[in-house]
């Protein structure tokens, strides 16, 4: 090693000092030099850091982005990082929605909006730990999310607990608001509006001549499931309609057929699924497999409403009803231009749980505009004065108003129905684009 | 005539449970190694199925050929590249390094194919035969039967070939079968790539009724474990059975008591089936 002069210290020791001491030396100011661009390195950091948190407004994200929900997961993800280009730039062209014409939040000092993501795989667990993280370590000012109701319920939770303000986008389960939480808003219809909404539908089917004698309800396990599975109980209950049967199952499954059995056995009218993607796939190709057609399937968006759906089934799931707030619309329409970006982005068509998510994004933001701050406090405070109108939303909501509990009391929805490959809304008959078709022609066509 | 319906489904979905379970009592069977991966060599034989039905098109017996080669050729590189050398490490980096694996190829194919579930398009075989009232799927009959066939297949290739002694050979003593100059590497590599093959076949079968996503081998995966267990570790008719076992079971406890109890039956079953004969069914006390 100790040879020809390689640097400028060996220089110098070949000038007079000893070898030893040049060792030393050169271990002393190699260390120094580390210090040094150490101490450059933190000041750097700790100049920066105030600098970008007045800059950025941050909002974290929780979503399913990988797992059996992946793809709603992932659909919803680039539909809030379209919301969030929509606020941060200049979209004049999007008429009254709030924040698009000017360019990021001109009360927060023309603050842009930063989004992190996180993956909660669906997780209740994981979906609580991420929401502290994002809280405690990314220092986010709001929460987004979290598309499996399991999820939001254990993720609200820790917002409350730190005072940060959560909306949540698309979850649909009763218990997630209602549980005296301050910090918790929602935007999107619950499991009791759209328990509702069914009813009325069947009572207007009747009207129309329809035999509607009983129906069944089959509902994946977990909080969204058994949410809305309770609430259509309820309802069907108060409104003198039979439920055949339920079934509960677990929406990992990969075989299917025995509920599908089951229900062929007890020939309901109409059977409702809530379910997520591969079992609404399982359901519907297990009933082509097993011949069983039943008058009429709805499904409670989520796995209808995936991006996998169509592609896979919708040879011979024709006629399959579907709820849905979103519509794209004539071309030309805010919808259709927000539709067209997103189509820009992933080569398909926004759906209803991506659409919720970005209009709690939108509600969210404009909330923060509307609060000139990002203290949370204050965050929460405009929340609870949000009144927005229906022509300032991009989903068919009649507004967002929140109530104590922090649920938009102008949540609302339709029916819409798939025609080749694509849903068509059939219902309520002044919202309509298309006729309904009653019974469904599934395979049979 | 439901309940028979239910019985037949139970009957075909168990057959493939069998099969590709069969290749991880293979791998266990020849040098005591858990292989965590095998639930992903599944999802992998279902991605490889795909890929060759929309870039070649053909039917099953193109996709199926294709899923076993690839996944036998993947068997023995896994074998080749990481299993031989954690062999001489303690038992903790067996087990870990096969886990790594198996995060290793699911995150691999999250990455390529994108977590969306995918579905294969309609092949020729498709549509439902009516047998005496039983309605039979015929891409699951088809997975079923081929199943079956190609699990007896591997004990018949076990039991009655040159092969199958010289791979059972190297199990019963390594330093012996040299003796007789059998190369232990080569066998075990073998070993890995059947193990894999089965998988493969077993997924490209069930990519022609089934919807999935990269994170479908986790449920494979825990299958096959306890079809294994079940069975008897490192016996081929134990899985067999076992597989048939388990796909009736969960599918009659289904129907009758419902779907959220059917993994509690199963599992139920399971523990009290150890309980009374801890080696498994078929399994060497």
């Amino acid at each position: 090693m100790a040879g020809k002069p390689r640097n400028r210290q060996a220089a110098v020791a070949d000038a007079g000092l000893a070898k030893m001491n040049d060792g030393r030396e050169r271990r002393e100011d190699k260390l120094s030099k580390l210090c040094a661009t150490l101490v450059a390195a933190v000041a750097a950091a700790l100049s920066a850091a105030p600098l970008r948190a007045a800059e950025a407004v941050k909002i974290g994200v929780l979503m399913p982005l990988t797992g059996n929900a992946a793809a709603a997961g992932q659909a919803s993800k680039a539909a809030v990082e379209i919301a969030a280009e929509i606020v941060n730039g200049k979209h004049p062209e999007l008429g009254n929605l709030p924040l698009a014409t000017t360019e990021g939040l001109p009360n927060v000092g023309v603050a842009k909006v930063e989004l992190v993501f996180v993956d909660h795989q669906g997780n209740p667990s994981l979906a609580q730990q991420l929401a502290t993280r994002l809280i405690t370590q990314d220092k986010v000012q709001a929460l987004l999310g979290a598309y499996q109701s399991s999820c939001s319920f254990t993720a609200t939770a820790v917002a409350e607990r730190y005072g940060i303000p959560f909306l949540v986008g698309d979850s649909a389960a009763l218990n997630i608001t209602g549980r005296g939480f301050k910090w918790v808003f929602r935007t999107t219809p619950i499991a009791s509006d759209y328990a509702a909404t069914y009813m009325r539908f069947f009572d207007d089917m009747k009207k129309e001549g329809k035999k509607i004698a009983s129906i069944a309800v089959v509902n994946e396990n977990t909080d969204y499931g058994t949410s809305v599975a309770d609430s259509i109980e309820a309802a069907a209950k108060t409104s003198n309609m039979p439920v055949a049967i339920r079934i509960p199952y677990s929406a990992s499954s990969t075989d299917v057929s025995a509920q599908v059995l089951q229900l062929k056995e007890k020939q309901p009218d109409v059977t409702i699924f809530i379910s997520y993607t591969s079992d609404s796939i399982l359901y519907i190709k297990g009933m082509k497999n097993l011949d069983y057609l039943p008058p009429m399937v709805i499904g409670d968006d989520t796995g209808f409403s995936d991006p996998s759906f169509i592609p896979a089934v919708a040879d011979i799931a024709q006629g399959a009803m579907n709820r849905s707030a979103w519509d794209i619309g004539k071309p030309g329409t805010t919808t259709s231009k927000i539709n067209d970006m997103y189509k820009a982005k992933t080569g398909r068509d926004l759906d209803d749980t991506s659409g919720r998510n970005m209009q709690g994004f939108f509600a969210l933001a404009e909330a923060i505009n509307r609060a000139g701050s990002t203290e949370p406090e204050k965050i929460r405070e405009t929340l609870t004065r949000t009144d927005l109108k229906p022509d300032q939303l991009m989903m068919g909501y009649n507004g967002i108003k929140f109530d104590q509990t922090g649920q938009n009391i102008l949540a609302s929805t339709y029916l819409i129905q798939l025609k080749g490959k694509q849903y068509q809304l059939v219902w309520p008959q002044k919202a309509a684009t298309a006729s309904l078709d009653w019974p469904m022609k599934g395979w049979k066509h | 005539m439901l309940l028979l319906q239910v019985i037949v489904g139970g009957l075909l979905l168990g057959a493939i449970y069998a099969l590709f379970s069969s290749g991880l009592t293979l791998i266990w069977g020849m040098m005591n190694v858990i292989n965590f991966a095998h639930g992903e060599f599944v999802m992998l034989g279902m991605y490889v199925a795909l890929l060759v039905v929309v870039w070649i098109g053909g039917g099953p017996e193109t996709f199926g050929f294709a899923a076993a080669f690839a996944l036998f050729a993947l068997g023995v590189c896994v074998y080749l590249s990481l299993i031989r050398h954690v062999m001489r490490g303690p038992m903790l980096a067996q087990i870990l390094s096969t886990f790594g694996l198996a995060l290793l190829l699911r995150y691999t194919a999250f990455w390529i194919f994108s977590a969306n579930f995918v579905s294969l398009p309609q092949t020729s075989f498709s549509g439902t035969l009516n047998v005496a009232g039983i309605l039979l799927p015929v891409p699951q009959l088809v997975a079923g039967v081929v199943a079956a066939a190609l699990t007896i297949a591997l004990h018949l290739l076990l039991t009655r070939t040159t092969l199958g002694s010289q791979l059972l050979a190297v199990a019963e003593d390594r330093s012996a079968s040299m003796l007789m100059g059998i190369r232990p590497d080569r066998m075990q590599a073998i070993a890995w790539g059947l193990a894999g093959a089965s998988a493969g076949i077993a997924g490209a079968l069930m990519a022609m009724s089934y919807p999935w996503s990269p994170s479908v081998g986790e449920t494979f995966g825990l299958t096959a474990f306890v079809v294994v267990t079940l069975g008897g570790f490192g016996s081929v008719p134990g899985a067999m059975y076992a597989g048939l076992i388990i796909g009736l079971v969960q599918a009659l406890s289904a129907y009758w008591l419902g779907p959220i109890y059917k993994d509690i039956i199963v599992y139920a079953l399971f523990a009290a089936l150890l309980w009374l004969r801890p080696q498994g069914l078929m399994g060497k006390a």
